[in-house]
């Protein structure tokens, strides 16, 4: 005896946020039943392993022909051959474009196509994700990216958190931000994500004209443009000193690091005024994180600079600017330092 | 000219792709009806065109209003090659030409193409304007009402049930015309969609013609059915209950009639008269210690009608009761004489209905049912179906005759099915032989019955199960008790009927799903040979099944089945049998039996060993099984029964062989106790494998419930969440040279797996209750077996559980309170002119089936069977049932019950019935036969929930899949697939937001309440 068919339809589509998991997470019907017995499901329930086998089954099944539907959210909310609770099908959207951190943190600022797909064995092999996971979030970040029908989503109440992560996501892929070097190994998703937020915020055209939305996720061309007049803060030598001797004087006694801090002042200013400069290029904006790293953090973290002392030095070192008589593009000063202070002390840890 | 239908195609969204270099679609529509076809605009390259068209009128019969199904295609415009048809939608606008039910059809349909399934959907919106014709020769019907709900529709009052209607139409199938050689599969798919909806449509005007004639305005507990004949062509047949029925227009009055089983429900008392003042006039003294005369007929004969066919067994256990007491008076046996004149006159005095208002079932005799093995011919001339027509004809006699022969003159929760394989077919039909109350049958008028139901409330709600026969010249031997409820009248040891637990019996514990399982091998033969083979087999599986549900029954400890559907499907080489039933523990019966077990050889030592081990398992199951159940009835000692049994006690035995005499049975004693035991002999391997499958059956996980019947005996406290299910398995049979037992074994793992899937599928919802389990079988293939089950599952409070299962008998002998009078006021409509036109004074029977009255609609059967509690108490228990999450728009439930838990259904919008056929060459690319099938039936779901929402609704009740023939050929890499189901599209109301309308109620209930229990007592 052999099953040929074996099908479960119900009026209102059941999902089983376990089985839900398992799926999302790539593995096969075999391996799904054996982890689910080995959840101790079957003593739990008192069911058999066949019981289970054809339970999973019917569940991939499910999934596989919401799949389709789960690629364009909005039709999943308005199709009519699945009954789903819409808090069910908040989950299901939320879930199946949830992501794992160690995957994104691969792709990320990488070309959201076909090219990357090639790496994505790689990917799987150096995270240890499935394969049919990589590719199923692979293509949740096209689809984050081709955006548009994403912005319904926001209809859903309460947006799915996973929301901001993929803004960051889609930021990073469209301004291709270097984050695979080696030197930038040490960060997080999450912290390229903070960044992401911040740079979005503040350097985006609908950072300053909320009417265009669409335009988040493209740096604001003018201001990056503008960011070149900064350069007279390290191109004029006085202007240099200047600001050097307020900031010293401000933090004197207050940093552990003051001697170290004195003696590297104008590389680090240099540095970070220097990044703003170079940033109209597109490929150096492609290495903004890079530049950041070597040129701040590196620096700082070799002179063993607390992360408080690196608070205090950057709050004084943007303050400290508008002192300065002979420097016109205040406004310019903070936008840019404003949210690069944030990104620093967030991208400054081991 | 009577009619003019308008539509209008306001929008599409979601097309599919159509042409490849733009990924977009050029659409149009075109609106088809009869032979008019209009057409839309195309909408230039958009998957979301926005047509917005004109209104398309057509003027068109109401003749062609009720069979003509309207036909929307969609349709992608091409220049240069012709246009790409994307799929269609057929909306039956049948709901439409009743005054009460929608008056517009508007929403999103999805567009359906038997090759890709749903592809996009469309908003249609459908008006039409009906004017009046008054020519009587008309052959139309518009405005009969259809109900597939096998009771009284909720918010309506049965003035008249009129009794049974059928047709048939036949017609050739378009599948197996010359045509189909060079047609497309899409085209002959559509051709055959097509036709049976217009057949449908036509059997539908054709039975509304029918009920106009005997006066009514409503066909309830219809249903339809299609047999593919192949060759030989397309039967679509449809029985069903002509009744007159009247709107409760008033919220007042539905709400007790309310829905749902609710607690609330039961101190809702049951406002006996409108006129109580009525009261007063003294009840007739029935006249007793007379001969009661009547004796039913005794001609019980198996008549034989043709060479292929074969007459069922009679049913060997149903049995009935009662009022062949020995102090009926004359009165009572002229009424019962003229009742069943009455009834005779008629040709058949069938009713569909399996659920009753109160008062309508006196008596309940047993299963009678009728099979017969025909051989398929083509159809020669599809106008005149004589021959089908003659055929169940034919069986309808003889289950008739059946009835008669249990003393009995009508028959209940009547149904007709087929199974076919290549030219054989099996006609069966079943029902419950039943003793209908006399005082509905004077005259059809309210205002009699009025008086008379005034006496007619004694406390008695054990009447129905009272033999109907008379005791010296039983049908069948059988072993009577006295009722262990009024102690009065003779009950049977056991009871198995085809209806629903009527609403006023006393049950102890819960109920369980009952199944009997069987297959019989068969040799492969031709024509006439397979039909004698097929027909000599049958009384073998009938008699086997039978005792297989008894034994079962006895193992679970209790001593009724209802709702019991026996289904045999022939295949090439086998048959198999499966009936399905819901076991309970009726409190008049007496305590079953155990089961015991006499060993062939007593003198073998180790085999008398192993016997006894057998024994001492199948007692611990029936122990098991009664704490599971809870059934634990109150001890009653023999001097209290009364009179002892008059007869010798009977042993019922059961023969293995027919050599075994009945010496050998071994006596043992049993702690099941001075009841007689049933005896299983066991000669052979074959009776030991028996016994084994008997002790395989796993009861459900615990709070998990099953049944096959509306709702569960002895759940009354159901919460709002429901989920409606079809499940669909086929497995193939490994093995070449099949024994009986081995295919008997792989027959039943699967229906217990399917059974056991279910239970872990659905294991979020407990406690719940799986209500209306249907299984359906069939034999798709030579090595296939196909399993179908729908069912619905429904959570309850356990707390509430625990409360009133230990129900003692004193208080259910309580009167239960019920509700709406209106439900009474329905005198079955005879066309007897010869009755006198004066009612009787109410005889003894009156008072006895007056016990039917305390019943209460189907639904709220639960709970009468506890005590009625004060007014006000429990009164909002119910409430703290969660209030429906899912209360949005779009939300449309289905349930196969006639139902909705927490709801009161407030407006039946009309029947639907839909027919769809799938088809695909690409099995693999699909995922397979499930992935086909899974899809299929989703899609099914959603148009069904599409046309009910279109319709202004948010449920469909007394939903049922009727067929679902599924085809494949994995080597060609092609399936195809055939479902037709049905229901009753309504519009509900969460009990929740009737809050206040139902607060105000008890107060003026409680009055009658008082007055009622004066009577009673």
């Amino acid at each position: 005896m052999t099953s040929e068919l074996d099908i479960f339809v119900g009026n209102t589509t059941l999902i089983d946020e376990d089985v839900y998991r398992l799926w999302l997470d790539g593995y096969s019907v075999t391996d799904a039943v054996a982890l689910r017995v080995r959840s101790g499901i079957l003593e739990q329930t008192g069911a058999t392993a066949a019981v289970l086998q054809s339970d999973t089954m019917d569940h991939y099944r499910t999934f596989h022909m919401l799949e389709r539907l789960l690629h364009a959210p909005p039709k999943l909310l308005h199709q009519l051959i699945f009954q789903i609770p819409p808090s069910r099908q908040a989950l299901l959207i939320e879930r199946y474009y949830a992501f794992d951190e160690a995957f994104v943190r691969e792709v990320l600022g990488k070309k959201l196509s076909k090219g990357t797909k090639k790496d994505l064995d790689d990917i799987s092999t150096k995270t240890g994700i499935t394969l049919k996971s990589c590719r199923r979030q692979m293509e949740s970040c096209s689809v984050a990216q081709a955006g548009v029908q994403w912005r319904d989503l926001s209809s859903l109440q309460p947006p799915p958190p996973g929301f901001r992560d993929y803004a960051a996501i889609v930021f990073f892929a469209n301004n291709r931000f270097e984050t695979g070097k080696k030197k930038l190994q040490y960060l997080s998703f999450g912290d390229f994500a903070f960044c992401a937020e911040l740079m979005i915020q503040n350097w985006t055209l609908g950072a300053v004209d909320s009417q265009m939305d669409d335009m988040d996720m493209d740096l604001d061309k003018e201001f990056l443009q503008d960011l070149k007049e900064l350069k007279v803060l390290v191109a004029d030598k006085d202007l240099l000193d200047l600001h050097k001797s307020l900031v010293c004087t401000a933090l004197r006694g207050k940093l552990g690091v003051f001697s170290e801090m004195e003696a590297n002042f104008k590389n680090l200013s240099r540095g970070l005024v220097n990044v703003a400069a170079k940033l109209t290029h597109n490929k150096d904006v492609r290495d903004l994180f890079v530049d950041l790293v070597e040129k701040f953090v590196e620096p700082c973290r070799s002179d063993h600079w607390p992360l408080s002392d690196v608070r205090f030095f950057l709050n004084q070192y943007s303050a400290s600017v508008h002192s300065l008589d002979g420097f016109r593009h205040q406004a310019l000063w903070d936008r840019y330092m404003g949210t690069l202070r944030g990104c620093l002390l967030r991208l400054y840890h081991d | 000219m009577p009619g003019k239908l308008k539509v209008k195609i306001v929008a599409g969204r979601h097309l599919p792709v159509m042409d490849r270099a733009s990924d977009l679609t050029d659409a149009f529509v075109e609106v088809k009806f009869g032979n008019t076809t209009f057409k839309t605009d195309v909408y230039l390259k958009s998957l979301n065109p926005q047509w917005n068209s004109e209104w398309f009128k057509f003027e068109v019969d109401d003749e062609d209003l009720q069979d003509e199904p309207l036909q929307i295609t969609v349709l992608d415009h091409d220049t240069y090659s012709a246009n790409d048809a994307i799929g269609k939608v057929y909306i039956d606008i049948d709901p439409l030409l009743y005054s009460e039910a929608a008056t517009v059809i508007s929403g999103w349909f999805p567009i359906y193409d038997t090759i890709h399934g749903i592809r996009g959907e469309i908003n249609v919106v459908v008006k039409v304007d009906l004017f009046n014709d008054l020519n009587r020769f008309r052959q139309s019907s518009c405005g009969v009402k259809f109900f597939c709900t096998t009771s009284i529709p909720k918010c309506y009052r049965a003035v008249i049930i009129h009794g049974f209607v059928e047709e048939l139409v036949v017609n050739e199938d378009p599948e197996y015309q010359w045509i189909d050689r060079i047609r497309t599969p899409r085209a002959s798919n559509e051709a055959r969609q097509r036709l049976i909806s217009l057949m449908s449509g036509e059997l539908q005007r054709k039975i509304g013609l029918k009920v106009l004639e005997m006066r009514g305005n409503a066909v309830v507990g219809y249903l339809q059915c299609f047999d593919l004949e192949g060759e030989s062509g397309l039967v679509v047949r449809a029985i069903g209950t002509a009744c007159t029925l009247d709107k409760l227009s008033s919220p007042a009055a539905f709400l007790p009639a309310c829905n749902s089983p609710s607690k609330e429900m039961k101190e809702i008392p049951f406002n006996e008269d409108p006129n109580p003042n009525t009261h007063s006039s003294g009840p007739s003294t029935p006249l007793k210690n007379q001969t009661y005369s009547f004796s039913p007929s005794k001609s019980y004969s198996r008549q034989s009608s043709s060479s292929d066919t074969d007459l069922s067994l009679t049913p060997k256990t149903g049995m009935g009761s009662g009022s062949a007491g020995k102090e009926g008076g004359p009165f009572k046996a002229l009424l019962r004489q003229q009742t069943q004149s009455a009834l005779e006159q008629r040709e058949f005095p069938f009713f569909t209905l399996t659920a009753f208002p109160p008062g309508f079932l006196v008596h309940v005799g047993g299963v009678v049912s009728a099979r017969s093995v025909k051989l398929l011919d083509r159809i020669h001339n599809p106008d005149e179906p004589e021959t089908r027509d003659a055929w169940w004809a034919e069986i309808r006699q003889e289950i008739k005759s059946h009835a008669k022969a249990l003393g009995c003159h009508a028959v209940v929760g009547y149904s007709e099915s087929t199974s076919i394989c290549e030219e054989v077919c099996i006609l069966s039909a079943s029902g419950t032989a039943a003793v209908l109350n006399p005082r509905f049958l004077q005259d059809g008028t309210v205002e009699g019955c009025l008086e008379q139901r005034l006496e007619e409330n004694l406390p008695t709600r054990c009447g129905f199960c009272h033999i109907p026969y008379d005791e010296l010249n039983m049908p069948f031997p059988a072993h009577l008790t006295y009722c262990y409820n009024c102690r009065k009248q003779k009950v049977p040891d056991v009871l198995f009927t085809t209806i629903d637990l009527p609403t006023d019996a006393t049950v102890i514990g819960k109920g369980c799903l009952i199944q009997a399982r069987l297959c019989r091998l068969k040799k492969k033969a031709q024509a006439e040979a397979n039909a004698t083979a097929i027909s000599n087999l049958l009384p073998f599986m009938e008699y086997e099944v039978h005792t297989q549900l008894m034994n079962k029954l006895k193992l679970k400890g209790m001593n009724a089945l209802f709702g019991l559907r026996i289904q045999i499907t022939v295949g090439e080489n086998m048959l198999m049998g499966l009936a399905s039933a819901t076991g309970v523990y009726l409190a008049a019966l007496p305590t079953p039996g155990g089961i015991q077990i006499a060993g062939k050889t007593p003198n073998d030592g180790s085999y008398e060993q192993h016997i006894s081990h057998m024994q001492k398992k199948i007692n611990d199951t029936i122990a098991k099984n009664k704490e599971l159940y809870e059934i634990n009835p109150p001890e009653i000692s023999e001097e209290i029964i009364g009179s002892p049994i008059p007869e010798p006690r009977q042993r019922s035995r059961l023969l293995r062989s027919q050599s075994e005499s009945s010496d050998e049975v071994t006596e043992l004693d049993l702690s099941h106790g001075k009841k007689d035991a049933f005896v299983l002999e066991i000669d052979d391997t074959d009776a030991m494998e028996d016994v084994h499958s008997l002790l395989t059956d796993v009861p459900p996980p615990s709070g998990f419930y099953s049944c096959n019947t509306e709702i569960m005996p002895g759940i009354n406290n159901w919460t709002s969440e429901i989920q409606m299910f079809t499940s669909v398995r086929v497995i193939r049979l490994s093995s070449l040279n099949l024994t009986n037992q081995a295919l008997n074994k792989n027959f039943n793992d699967l229906c217990e797996n399917l059974l056991k899937s279910l239970y872990f599928k659905l294991r979020s919802m407990i406690p719940c209750c799986l209500c209306h389990v249907n299984f359906t079988v069939s034999l798709p293939e030579d090595e296939l077996i196909q399993v179908t089950v729908t069912a619905v599952a429904i959570t309850f409070d356990k707390n509430q559980a625990l409360q009133t299962t230990k129900t003692p008998v004193e208080k259910s002998l309580q009167r239960a309170s019920t509700d709406n009078e209106e439900l009474l006021q329905f005198p079955l409509e005879l066309c007897s002119d010869s009755l006198p036109s004066h009612p009787f004074p109410p005889a003894k029977e009156h008072l006895e089936s007056a016990s039917s009255n305390s019943g209460i609609p189907a639904a709220q059967r639960a709970m009468t069977v506890e005590k009625a509690s004060p007014v006000g108490d429990g009164n909002f228990r119910n409430r703290s049932a969660p209030p429906c999450a899912n209360s949005t728009v779009g939300v449309v439930k289905m349930t196969p019950l006639s139902f909705i838990p927490g709801a009161k259904i407030t407006k039946y919008l009309g029947i639907i019935n839909m027919f769809f056929i799938r088809e695909t060459t690409s099995l693999r690319e699909e995922g397979g036969v499930s992935g086909f099938l899974h899809a299929f039936i989703a899609e099914v779901f959603a148009m069904v929930r599409a046309h009910v929402a279109a319709l202004g609704g948010n449920a469909v009740v007394s939903y049922i899949m009727k067929q679902c023939v599924f085809m494949e050929n994995p080597n060609k890499n092609q399936a195809q697939c055939l479902i037709n189901v049905s229901g009753d599209a309504v519009v509900f109301v969460r009990e929740s937001d009737l809050e206040v309308v139902s607060s105000q109620q008890p107060t003026t209930n409680c009055q009658s309440s008082c007055t009622e229990g004066e009577v009673t007592t």
